[in-house]
C-alpha cells in the first residue's frame, strides 16, 4: 500500500511499566476520513502524540507522503501539512478569535493583514465568524473546539489530525458540525479523527480503526467494526449490550 | 496605523517639551523617565509578549555599558562607533543565554532564575578580571562634544534616549502587527498549540531575546555616556532587572503604553516620596514599596489594564457574568 498518505509501523511507547501503544499499524489513505475508536486510556491521544511528533516512539515507525517523520518535531511536520487539534482545548486565551486563526493561517502567508481576512474565511467554514472579534477565553467549550478545528485548518493541512473535536458539544452543536468536517474531506484534505460521539463515526467514517489498551483490535467500514464481537467486547465492556444496541440502531 | 501615529506624537510631544523646558528639574525628570522607559520596554519585548520572565536583564545592560566603556578606553574608538558595537555585543550575549535556556526548555521561574544567574556569575566576573577595572570600575573622561557623544546639557541625552525609546516602540508595534509577533504571543500563551501550527518555539523566542538584549544594551550604552562611570554592581546588580520588569508590571505587561506610564510613574513616585520623606532615612523606601503592593494587588493587569476596565464600566457595558459561570459548569461537567 504504497499510495497511503500516511504509514505507521509497529508504534510503540512505554510510560514506566505502562504499555500505552503497542505495535500499532495502521495506513490512512489519501482524501477519506479515518475514525480511531476506542474505550477511555486505550491511547489514542497518546497515538496521535506520536503520529504528530510530541511524543518520540520507543519502537516503529511513521511515514507521510512517503518519507520518514518520525519522532519529527511537530512544527517542522505542520510545514509538510501535517496538522493536529487537542482534545483538551487550547486556545491563545490572550488574543480575539480572529487572531488566534490567524496564527495558522500564517504557516504559509506571512503578511499580517492578509492572515487576518484568510483567519476571517476559515471562521465562516466553521460558523465562528459573529465570534470573530471575542477573546478566545470568553468562547463556550462549543466555540472553543471550533476554533481548535479552525486554527488547525487555516494552515492548511493535508492531513488533519482532529482530537475528539465533538466532546462537550451539544447535539445541535454536533449536527452542525457533522457537515463541516465532511465539506473539509471534500475540500480534498484527509482526516484522522479521534471520537467517542458514535453518530458521526458512522456517518463520516470511510474507515475506522479500533485501539483498546494500546493495542488494535480491528479496522474495517464502520458497520463491519461495530458489529464485530471483538470489538464489543473491549469497547464497551461487559452488560453493557443495551447501550450497544442503541448506538446500532442509529447510525 | 494608529499605533504609528501615537508613537510619533508621543516622540514630538517629548521633543517638544525637552526644546521648551529650561527647568533642569524637569529635564532630568523627562530624562531619567525615558532611561526606565527603555528599560521597561526593552523588558516587555521578551517578558511581556514573548512570557519569558527575566530576572536578570541587568546582563544584557551591563554587556552594553560594559562594551561602550571598553571600546573608547581600552581600543580608543569613538563613542559613535562604540555604541553599535555595545548593541552588538548584548544581542550575542542574548543569542547565547536564549540558545543554552530555551534549546533546553526552560520556562517560568526557571527560566527566570537561569538569567538572575548569568547576571551575577557576570557581576563576579567583571570584579574579578583586569579589563573591567575590576571593583573600581571604568571611568571615561568626560569631554563633552556632540563628536565625544558627550553633551553638555540633559537635552542632548534626552533626544538620545528619546530615540532608542522610539526605536523601541516601534519594535513593539511590529510586533503587535507582524507573523512574528504573531507567534511570539501565541508561543507565549500556549507553546503546544503554537507547535501543532508550525511555530518553532526556540526561533521565535531567540528573536525577541535578541530584540529585547539590543535595546537593553543600548540602555547601558546611553548609561555610560550620561554618567561616564560604570562598575559591576551597576551593570550586572539587581537593580537594573528589578527596574526594568517593576515597570513593566506597574504599566501592563503585553502593551504598547503600559511600561511607558508604569515606567514614568514609578520614577515620579521614587523621585516624591524621596523628595517629600527624604529626611527619615528608609521610608521612601517604605512608601515606594508600599504603593507597588497596592498597585499589583488592586491593577493586576497593571495602569493600563485597570484604565481600559475604567473605560469599559464608563460606556456602561455590563461585565460578562452569567456566561462564564455557564461554561464553567460544562467544563466541570466534562471532567
Amino acid at each position: 500500500m504504497s499510495e497511503a498518505l500516511l504509514q505507521a509501523r509497529g508504534l510503540s511507547i512505554t510510560f514506566g511499566g505502562l504499555k500505552a501503544v503497542q505495535d500499532v499499524s495502521f495506513d490512512v489513505l489519501p482524501r477519506t476520513l479515518t475514525a480511531l475508536v476506542g474505550p477511555n486510556g486505550a491511547g489514542k491521544t497518546t497515538l496521535f502524540a506520536l503520529l504528530s511528533g510530541f511524543l518520540k516512539p520507543g519502537a516503529g515507525t511513521v511515514q507521510y507522503l512517503g518519507r520518514d517523520i518520525t519522532g519529527m518535531a511537530p512544527q517542522k511536520s505542520a510545514r509538510l501539512g501535517l496538522t493536529r487539534t487537542f482534545q483538551i482545548v487550547q486556545p491563545f486565551g490572550a488574543q480575539t478569535v480572529r487572531e488566534n486563526i490567524a496564527v495558522g493561517a500564517h504557516l504559509h502567508e506571512p503578511d499580517r493583514r492578509r492572515a487576518l481576512q484568510a483567519a476571517e474565511a476559515v471562521a465562516q467554514r466553521v460558523n465562528l465568524h459573529s465570534y470573530l472579534d471575542k477573546p478566545a477565553a470568553d468562547l463556550t467549550v462549543g466555540g472553543r473546539k471550533r476554533l481548535e478545528l479552525a486554527r488547525a485548518l487555516a494552515a492548511q493541512p493535508r492531513l488533519l489530525l482532529l482530537d475528539e473535536v465533538l466532546a462537550g458539544l451539544n447535539p445541535s452543536e454536533i449536527d452542525e458540525m457533522i457537515p463541516v468536517i465532511r465539506g473539509i474531506v471534500d475540500g480534498g484534505v484527509t482526516v484522522l479523527m479521534i471520537e467517542h460521539v458514535m453518530r458521526a463515526v458512522m456517518s463520516l467514517a470511510e474507515h475506522v480503526w479500533v485501539l483498546a489498551q494500546g493495542r488494535l483490535i480491528a479496522g474495517g467500514t464502520p458497520r463491519d467494526v461495530t458489529s464485530d464481537p471483538t470489538v464489543i467486547e473491549a469497547y464497551l465492556g461487559h452488560g453493557t449490550a443495551e447501550r450497544l444496541k442503541q448506538y446500532g440502531a442509529q447510525p | 496605523m494608529r499605533d504609528i501615529r501615537s508613537i510619533v506624537l508621543f516622540g514630538v510631544i517629548v521633543a517638544a517639551a525637552a526644546a521648551l523646558l529650561q527647568s533642569g528639574v524637569a529635564l532630568t525628570f523627562i530624562m531619567m523617565s525615558l532611561y526606565a522607559v527603555l528599560l521597561a520596554q526593552s523588558w516587555n519585548i521578551l517578558g511581556g509578549y514573548g512570557g519569558q520572565l527575566s530576572f536578570g536583564h541587568a546582563l544584557f545592560f551591563g554587556v552594553g555599558a560594559y562594551a561602550q566603556a571598553i571600546a573608547q578606553l581600552t581600543w580608543g574608538w569613538n563613542p559613535w562607533l562604540a555604541l553599535p558595537f555595545a548593541i552588538a555585543a548584548g544581542v550575542v550575549v542574548g543569542l547565547i543565554v536564549g540558545a543554552l535556556t530555551f534549546r533546553s526548555g526552560l520556562k517560568g521561574s526557571y527560566f527566570a532564575l537561569v538569567t538572575l544567574a548569568f547576571a551575577e556569575v557576570f557581576r563576579i566576573v567583571a570584579v574579578s578580571v583586569p579589563f573591567t577595572g575590576g571593583g573600581v570600575g571604568l571611568m571615561v573622561p568626560l569631554h563633552a562634544s556632540i563628536a565625544n557623544l558627550q553633551f553638555g546639557s540633559r537635552r542632548g541625552y534626552i533626544y538620545l534616549l528619546l530615540g532608542f525609546v522610539i526605536a523601541a516602540l516601534f519594535c513593539t508595534a511590529w510586533l503587535r502587527h507582524s507573523r512574528f509577533g504573531a507567534y511570539l504571543q501565541a508561543v507565549r500563551d500556549n507553546e503546544n498549540a503554537a507547535r501543532a501550527i508550525g511555530v518553532d518555539p526556540v526561533r521565535v523566542k531567540l528573536g525577541a531575546i535578541a530584540w529585547s538584549a539590543a535595546f537593553m544594551a543600548a540602555a547601558g550604552a546611553c548609561y555610560v555616556q550620561m554618567f561616564q562611570y560604570i562598575d559591576s554592581g551597576i551593570a550586572f546588580g539587581s537593580t537594573i532587572s528589578v527596574e526594568a520588569l517593576v515597570g513593566v508590571i506597574v504599566g501592563g505587561a503585553g502593551t504598547l503604553w503600559g511600561p511607558v506610564l508604569g515606567a514614568a510613574v514609578l520614577y515620579a513616585l521614587g523621585e516624591a516620596t524621596r523628595n517629600l520623606f527624604g529626611e527619615v532615612p528608609g521610608i521612601s523606601m517604605v512608601i515606594y514599596g508600599a504603593v507597588l503592593v497596592l498597585i499589583v494587588m488592586f491593577m493586576p493587569r497593571g495602569l493600563s489594564g485597570a484604565g481600559l476596565s475604567v473605560r469599559r464600566m464608563l460606556k456602561g457595558a455590563q461585565p460578562p457574568q452569567p456566561a462564564p459561570q455557564q461554561d464553567e459548569r460544562k467544563e466541570e461537567a466534562r471532567v
